[in-house]
C-alpha cells in the first residue's frame, strides 16, 4: 500500500519503469517467445489422462466382425456413384433402410458471394442423408452422430461402407446407441441464409459426433483432427478416448499427421514436438473447420474427425480393426451420463500423449501483452509529467493524469479523425471486395475470385497512403503530445484486441501479437522513415498471413517456391472470405474491421508531421 | 375353500355377460359348457362343505375382472403386445361418505387411497422409451416417456393441493417410484386437455392435477408392485407372461393404472369403480431373432399360456390379423376360426380370438404357444393421421426456441387439436414470441390458456386449440431464456441437461373408416351414406418427445476459485483504494542530516539561533 500512497516510492517505481522500459520490454518479448517454444518440451507439459469417469474404467469389448462386408458395400457405393454420375441418394436411402435405420434426407443450397476456385463451385448444394438408429427404451433425448462426408469424386467411399457396416452391426446388438449415419458435404441445419428443406426425423440433442474419412481399403495410421470453426476445440477427453483405443487395438495414431516420437531429450525429438504444436497453432489460428466435425463444435457438440492415412509403411490395418476402434469409441461415448465436460476445452497438443493447458500457454501471451501495457504506462507518465509539478497529493496526482488526458484540447482532435478514418478503411476492406467484384471483372481481365482477392489487396495497400490525408483533419497537428496520445490509445486498443482474441482463439492472438507487438512498441515519428516503414509493412497483418502460409507449407513438409506461395496466399484470402460468408468464420472480419485499422493507427504515428 | 367359491362366481358372471361379448354363439355355448363342466365338481364340493355360502357371495359381491392380451404385428416387423386387466368394484363410497373395509378383487391399497383422498379419477403411467408413431401407428393406450399422473379429485375436497401432495407421496410408496418429486413446480391444472374419462360431468379444473416426471426410469421395481394389484397376481392367467427380464428387453415398455367411476349396468342406475391396468410392450424381433422375422409367445415371454386366471370372467388373447386376410403375409398357428371385427382408433381391425377359458384352446399339449411366421415383406403402413414431434433449436446457453411440429396427414379433413405444454420455470418462455404457422401462414389459435410461471413455485402452462388444415404441418414456436439456477438447485449431473416434459396433443381425429366411403364389402349400402357418429371420429392423445435442455452450468470447482479471487481482489484492490481515499496526506518535513542535527543541539545549548 505504501507503494501507491507514498509519492516518493511511487515516483521511484515509475521512474524505474520508464528508465528501464526498453530493456524490460525486450526481456518480456524474448521471454514470451521462449516460453512458447518451451511448451513443446515434454518435461514441461502434462500427460493426457481420461478425466471422465464414465469413459475411464468401464472397458468395452469390441466385436465388430464385418470389415470385408463393409468394403464390399463401399465398392458397391462407388459403382453406383459412377453410374449415377453424382451422389446415389436413392441407393443410399434404400441401403440404409435395409439395415433397419429410419432414413431421412435433407437437401440444401447456398449461393456463394463469388465462385470458389479451389472447389470449382459457385453454389454449395447437396443432400444430407441421415439414418436414425433408435435405441430401445430411450426417450429420444440424446444422440450420437457418426458421419462421413461424401463428394462426387472417388474419395471417402470406404468410410461410407464402414459406416453402413457399423450401422448394421449396431442395429443387431442392443446397445443403447442412438446415432445418425450422416453422409453429407456439410452439416448445415439452422445456418442463417441457407436454403434447406426441413428435417423430417429427429433424434435428440447430440452428445458427441465423429466424422470418418477413409479413402483406402487398408490404412497405416489414423489421424485425429480437432480444430474446428474459429479455433474451437472439442473436449480433450475425446482426443484421450481416441488415443486410448488406438493403444488398446494397436493402431498407429497421429495428430497433425505426425507420429509420436519417444526421444524428447534429443534435438530432433524436440523439433518434432515443436513442429506438431506449430501446425496445431497455425491450423487453429486459421479459424476454419479442418474437417466435417468443425461445424458441430459451435453448437457445443464435442466432435472430431478421424482420417485414415495410407502411406508406405509395412504394417497395415484393415477395415475390421477400424470398425472395432469406432465401435469401441461409440460404446464408451454411449456410457456417458453427462456431456463431455470434465477435461479441458482450451489446450494445445505437441503430441497425442501430452497437452498444454490454458494455464500453461497463457503466460506466453501475457508476456507479450505486458509490453504493450508497459509502453502505454511509459507514455502515460510522459504525458502526465507537466501536471505532476503542481500537485503532490496522491489522489490529486492520479486525477491530474486524468485531467491532462481527458482535456479535450489534447485528446479529441488528435486521435479521433485517425481512428475514424482507419476504421472506415477497415470497413471498406471488409465490404468492397465482394461488392465491387462485378465492376472489377468488367474493367480488368480477371475472374471473380481474383477480382475479390486483388481488390482486397489493393484496398489494403491503399490504406498505407492514409497518413498523408488524415493530417488535414487534425488541428493539433505536429505536437509531440498529439502522437503520444494517439500512440497511447493505439497501444491500449491493440492490447484489448489481442487480449480478447487470445481468450477466444489463443493461436490467432499469439501469432498476431508476435508481429504486431514489436511494431506497436517501437514506432515513433522520429525514426528513419524509409527503413521503419519497410519494417512496419513487414510486420503488418497481411504479411503475417503470408509468412504463416510459408511456415505452414514448410511444416507440412511440402515447401513451396515464392510464386507458388503467392498463389497460395491469394487462395487463402479468398478461402477466408468464403469461410466467413459460408460458415461465419470470424477471422476475416476480425482482421479487416479491427486489427488492420489498429495497425493503420500505428502507421499514422510513423508519418506524424 | 375361497378358490372354490370363486370358480362358481366366474361361471356365473361369464354366463350373464355372454351377450355383451362379441363372438359366435357356438363358441359361447362351448365356453359356458366347459366352464360348467370344470366348476361343476368344485361347486358340488363347496355346496357340501358350506351350504349357501357360494351363492350368498355371488349375490352380495358382484365384483368382476377380465383379462386380455392383444398382439399386433407391426409394419416395422416389431411385435406390439398390450395387456389389459379390468377389475370392477361395485361400491359407491363417495356419495354416502361411508368407509368401505371389505375388499375382494379390488386391491385394498388403491381402494384406501381412493377413499382417503376423495379421488374421483386417477391415471398413472410409467413408460420407458418413446412410442414411435411413424413406425408403429397409434398406441392403444398412449403415455409419455417417464411417469405421468393425473387425478380428478371429488368436488367436496377443500384442500386439493394438500391432498395432491399426500397422494403423490402415497403412490410413490405403492409403485416404488419417485412420484414424491412431484411438487408445485411441475404440477399444472390443465383447463381443457384432460377431461374425466369416467362418469360425472366435472368441468372445474380446480379439482384436476396433472404432473409428469420425464426423467423417471421404469424398471422391475415398478413392475412388481403393479403385478401385485392384479387379482391373480402373477401366479395364473395372462400375468404369468410378465417376466421382467423379457419385458424390459424390448423397445418400448409402458405400464399404467387407470381408475374411474363407471356405470354398473346399461341403465346407469348405480356406479362402480373400474380399475384398468394396462401393460404395453414392443418387442424388437430383429435384434433377438438374428434377423429372422418370426415370433412366438415363448420367444417373447419365455413362457406359454396354460390357463386363464380363475378369478377372471373373461380371459382372451387377440391377434391382429387385419393385414393378413388371406394369410399371404404371415402364418399364425394354432389357427382359430374365431374372428372378431372391431373399430379401434378409427380403423376397422380383424382379430383372431383365443379364449383361454376354453379347454380346446390349449390343445393336446395343454399349453398355448402362439407362433407367427412372416412370409413376405409387410407393405407400407398408412401414415398416422396425427403425429407430432418437438425439438429445441438454437445454440448457446442464453436463449433457445422450442419447436413443436404437428402433422395432419388427413388428405382433406381439417380438425382441431388441443396442445398442452408444461414447461419448467427455469426456461423462461417469451410468450410474445409464440407463433403458430401452418403452410407458411399464420394460424391463429381459437383458444389460448396461458399461465405464466413463478420462479421456484410453478411451471408455465400453455394450452391452445389449434385448427390443423388438411395435409399440413403446423409449427408452434416459442422462444425462451435459460435461467441461472442457484448452485444448490442443480441436479447431481447438471451437464446431462434438464428435462422438459412431453407436450400433450389431444384431438378428435376423423376416422380412417369414415374416409373410406367406397367400402361396401362388409356393410349394407344403406349404412354408409352418412358417416355414423361413433365411427366418424375418434379420440387420440399424442405425446411428443421430452426435451433435454442444457442450462448454463457453473464449473462446480469454481466456488474455490471465486473465493480465492474475491479475497485477493478485496484485499489488494479495495484495501488500497480505501486506504488512498481515507488517508489524509500531509507534506512531510524533510529530515535533517545527522551533522546538522548535532550542530543544532550544540547551538540550542549555546543559546544561538538554530540553523
Amino acid at each position: 500500500m505504501g507503494l501507491l500512497s507514498d509519492p516518493n516510492r511511487r515516483k521511484a517505481l515509475t521512474s524505474l519503469l520508464t528508465r528501464l522500459n526498453t530493456p524490460i520490454c525486450v526481456v518480456c518479448y524474448l521471454a514470451g517467445i521462449a516460453w512458447f517454444m518451451g511448451l513443446a518440451f515434454e518435461p514441461f507439459t502434462l500427460r493426457t489422462y481420461m478425466s471422465e469417469n464414465a469413459m475411464g474404467s468401464t472397458m468395452v469389448e469390441e466385436r465388430f466382425p464385418a470389415g470385408e462386408r463393409a468394403l464390399a458395400t463401399a465398392r458397391e457405393f462407388a459403382a453406383h456413384k459412377r453410374k449415377v454420375g453424382g451422389m446415389p441418394v436413392e441407393w443410399l436411402v434404400k441401403t440404409m433402410q435395409a439395415r433397419g435405420l429410419e432414413v431421412f434426407t435433407q437437401s440444401f443450397t447456398r449461393t456463394l458471394p463469388f465462385p470458389d476456385e479451389n472447389k470449382e463451385r459457385y453454389m454449395v448444394r447437396g443432400t444430407n442423408i441421415y439414418g436414425i438408429l433408435r435405441a430401445p427404451r430411450a426417450p429420444r433425448t440424446e444422440a450420437l452422430v457418426l458421419s462421413a462426408p461424401c463428394s462426387p469424386d472417388n474419395s471417402n467411399n470406404q468410410a461410407v461402407g464402414l459406416l453402413l457396416g457399423l450401422a448394421q452391426y449396431f442395429r443387431s446388438k442392443m446397445f443403447y446407441v442412438e446415432f445418425d449415419c450422416t453422409s453429407l458435404s456439410g452439416f448445415f441445419s439452422h445456418h442463417s441464409g441457407m436454403d434447406y428443406t426441413p428435417l423430417q426425423g429427429r433424434a435428440g440433442s447430440i452428445q458427441a459426433a465423429l466424422s470418418l474419412e477413409l479413402s483406402s481399403d487398408v490404412i497405416t495410421s489414423l489421424d485425429l483432427v480437432l480444430e474446428g470453426l474459429n479455433g474451437q476445440l472439442p473436449n480433450l477427453d475425446l482426443a484421450n478416448l481416441f488415443h486410448a483405443f488406438c493403444q488398446k487395438i494397436g493402431v498407429l495414431c497421429t495428430i497433425q499427421g505426425k507420429l509420436q516420437r519417444g526421444d524428447w531429450d534429443t534435438a530432433e525429438g524436440y523439433t518434432h514436438a515443436v513442429q506438431t504444436m506449430m501446425l496445431m497453432v497455425l491450423k487453429q489460428a486459421s479459424g476454419r473447420p479442418w474437417g466435417d466435425h468443425g461445424l458441430f463444435l459451435r453448437y457445443h457438440i464435442e466432435a472430431a474427425s478421424v482420417r485414415g492415412i495410407n502411406s508406405f509403411r509395412q504394417y497395415k490395418t484393415d477395415a475390421t480393426t477400424i470398425g472395432r476402434l469406432l465401435e469401441g469409441m461409440f460404446r464408451k461415448l454411449n456410457n456417458l451420463l453427462e456431456r463431455l465436460h470434465q477435461s479441458y476445452f482450451f489446450y494445445l497438443m505437441p503430441s497425442l500423449t501430452h497437452f498444454v493447458s490454458i494455464g500453461y500457454y497463457m503466460p506466453a501471451f501475457g508476456l507479450l501483452a505486458t509490453i504493450l501495457l508497459l509502453r502505454a504506462l511509459d507514455l502515460w507518465v510522459q504525458l502526465g509529467t507537466p501536471a505532476q509539478v503542481t500537485e503532490d497529493g496522491a489522489v490529486l496526482f492520479i486525477f491530474s493524469y486524468y485531467k491532462s488526458f481527458l482535456s479535450p484540447s489534447v485528446l479529441v482532435p488528435s486521435f479521433k479523425p485517425s481512428m475514424v478514418i482507419s476504421h472506415l478503411t477497415g470497413v471498406a476492406l471488409y465490404t468492397l471486395p465482394v461488392l465491387s467484384q462485378e465492376t472489377a471483372v468488367e474493367h480488368f481481365p480477371v475472374s471473380e475470385t481474383e477480382a475479390v482477392v486483388l481488390t482486397a489487396i489493393a484496398i489494403y495497400t491503399a490504406g498505407l497512403a492514409l497518413p498523408h490525408n488524415t493530417h488535414r483533419f487534425i488541428s493539433g497537428e505536429g505536437t509531440e503530445q498529439g502522437w503520444r496520445v494517439l500512440k497511447l490509445v493505439a497501444l491500449l486498443y491493440l492490447a484489448v484486441l489481442l487480449g480478447c482474441t487470445a481468450l477466444i482463439n489463443f493461436s490467432l492472438g499469439f501469432i498476431l501479437a508476435i508481429t504486431l507487438v514489436p511494431a506497436a512498441a517501437c514506432v515513433t515519428p522520429h525514426m528513419p522513415k524509409a527503413l521503419t516503414a519497410l519494417a512496419m509493412v513487414l510486420l503488418s497483418p497481411g504479411c503475417t498471413l503470408l509468412y504463416c502460409v510459408f511456415i505452414f507449407q514448410e511444416l507440412q513438409e511440402a515447401p513451396v517456391t515464392l510464386p507458388e506461395g503467392w498463389m497460395l496466399f491469394l487462395s487463402v484470402i479468398s478461402q477466408g472470405i468464403l469461410d466467413h460468408s459460408l460458415y461465419g468464420s470470424l477471422v476475416y472480419p476480425l482482421l479487416a474491421l479491427l486489427i488492420y485499422p489498429c495497425w493503420l493507427l500505428l502507421w499514422n504515428i510513423l508519418f506524424w508531421k | 375353500m375361497a378358490a372354490v367359491g370363486v370358480f362358481a362366481l366366474a361361471a356365473l358372471v361369464l354366463s350373464c355377460k355372454c351377450d355383451s361379448v362379441e363372438k359366435p354363439s357356438d363358441a359361447t355355448g362351448a365356453g359356458t359348457g366347459s366352464e360348467a363342466e370344470r366348476s361343476g365338481p368344485a361347486a358340488a364340493s363347496a355346496g357340501s362343505e358350506a351350504p349357501g355360502g357360494g351363492a350368498g357371495a355371488a349375490v352380495s359381491l358382484p365384483d368382476s375382472c377380465e383379462e386380455e392380451l392383444l398382439i399386433r404385428p407391426l409394419h416395422s416387423g416389431d411385435i406390439y403386445a398390450s395387456f389389459q386387466f379390468r377389475t370392477l368394484w361395485d361400491t359407491d363410497f363417495l356419495h354416502q361418505g361411508k368407509k368401505v373395509s371389505h375388499y375382494r378383487l379390488f386391491p385394498k391399497s388403491l381402494g384406501q387411497v381412493l377413499s382417503k383422498f376423495s379421488v374421483r379419477e386417477l391415471h398413472i403411467s410409467f413408460t420407458q422409451g418413446y412410442w414411435r408413431t411413424m413406425q408403429w401407428g397409434q398406441p392403444i393406450v398412449p403415455s409419455p416417456p417417464g411417469a405421468e399422473l393425473w387425478v380428478w379429485f371429488h368436488n367436496t375436497v377443500a384442500d386439493v393441493d394438500g391432498n395432491w401432495k399426500e397422494l403423490t407421496n402415497v403412490l410413490s410408496g405403492i409403485f416404488c417410484a419417485s412420484l414424491n418429486f412431484i411438487d408445485s413446480t411441475n404440477t399444472v391444472q390443465p383447463s381443457a386437455s384432460f377431461k374425466p374419462l369416467g362418469l360425472g360431468n366435472a368441468t372445474d379444473h380446480r379439482f384436476l392435477r396433472y404432473a409428469t416426471l420425464p426423467r423417471e426410469i421404469v424398471c422391475t421395481e415398478n413392475l412388481t408392485p403393479w403385478k401385485k394389484l392384479l387379482p391373480c397376481g402373477s401366479k395364473a392367467g395372462l400375468a404369468v407372461l410378465m417376466k421382467s427380464e423379457k419385458l424390459f428387453h424390448s423397445s418400448f415398455h409402458s405400464q399404467a393404472v387407470h381408475i374411474r367411476p363407471v356405470c354398473k349396468d346399461w341403465q346407469c342406475s348405480s356406479t362402480a369403480w373400474e380399475l384398468r391396468q394396462t401393460l404395453n410392450v414392443v418387442f424388437d424381433l430383429y435384434t433377438s431373432g438374428q434377423g429372422k422375422k418370426e415370433w412366438s409367445l415363448f420367444k417373447m415371454f419365455s413362457r406359454t399360456l396354460t390357463e386363464a386366471c380363475p378369478l377372471a370372467s373373461s380371459s382372451k388373447v387377440y391377434v391382429d390379423v387385419t393385414d393378413n386376410p388371406e394369410g399371404e403375409l404371415f402364418d399364425l398357428s394354432p389357427a382359430t376360426s374365431v374372428l372378431n371385427t372391431a373399430v379401434v382408433l378409427g380403423d376397422r381391425r380383424t382379430y383372431s380370438v383365443y379364449d383361454l377359458t376354453q379347454k380346446e384352446t390349449f390343445g393336446q399339449l395343454r399349453s398355448l404357444n402362439l407362433v407367427l411366421r412372416w412370409k413376405g415383406e409387410s407393405g407400407d403402413m398408412l401414415r398416422p393421421l396425427l403425429h407430432a414431434e418437438r425439438y429445441v433449436a438454437g445454440f448457446g446457453l442464453q436463449t433457445g426456441e422450442i419447436h413443436t411440429l404437428i402433422y395432419n396427414n388427413h388428405p382433406y379433413r381439417a380438425f382441431p387439436v388441443l396442445l398442452l405444454d408444461s414447461v419448467p420455470w427455469y426456461l423462461r418462455l417469451y410468450i410474445h414470441t409464440l407463433t403458430v404457422t401452418s403452410k407458411t401462414r399464420e394460424n391463429k389459435p381459437s383458444y389460448i390458456h396461458y399461465q405464466p410461471s413463478k420462479d421456484r413455485l410453478r411451471p408455465h402452462l400453455l394450452e391452445m386449440l389449434v385448427q390443423l388444415p388438411p395435409h399440413s404441418v403446423t409449427e408452434v414456436t416459442v422462444q425462451f431464456e435459460r435461467a441461472l439456477l442457484k448452485w444448490t438447485e442443480y441436479t447431481p449431473d447438471p451437464n446431462h441437461g434438464f428435462y422438459v416434459g412431453s407436450s400433450v396433443i389431444s384431438a378428435l381425429v376423423p376416422s380412417v373408416v369414415a374416409m373410406d366411403t367406397n367400402n361396401t364389402q362388409e356393410r349394407p349400402l344403406f349404412s354408409s351414406f352418412f358417416p355414423t357418429k361413433e365411427e366418424s371420429s375418434y379420440f387420440v392423445r399424442v405425446y411428443t418427445e421430452p426435451l433435454l435442455v442444457n442450462l448454463p452450468t457453473p464449473d462446480f470447482s469454481m466456488p474455490y476459485n471465486v473465493i480465492c479471487l474475491t479475497c485477493t481482489v478485496v484485499a489488494v484492490g479495495y484495501g488500497s483504494f480505501y486506504n488512498l481515499l481515507t488517508r489524509t496526506f500531509q507534506v512531510e518535513e524533510p529530515s535533517q542530516p545527522l551533522a546538522k542535527r548535532l550542530a543544532n543541539v550544540i547551538r540550542r545549548i549555546r543559546g544561538v539561533p538554530l540553523l
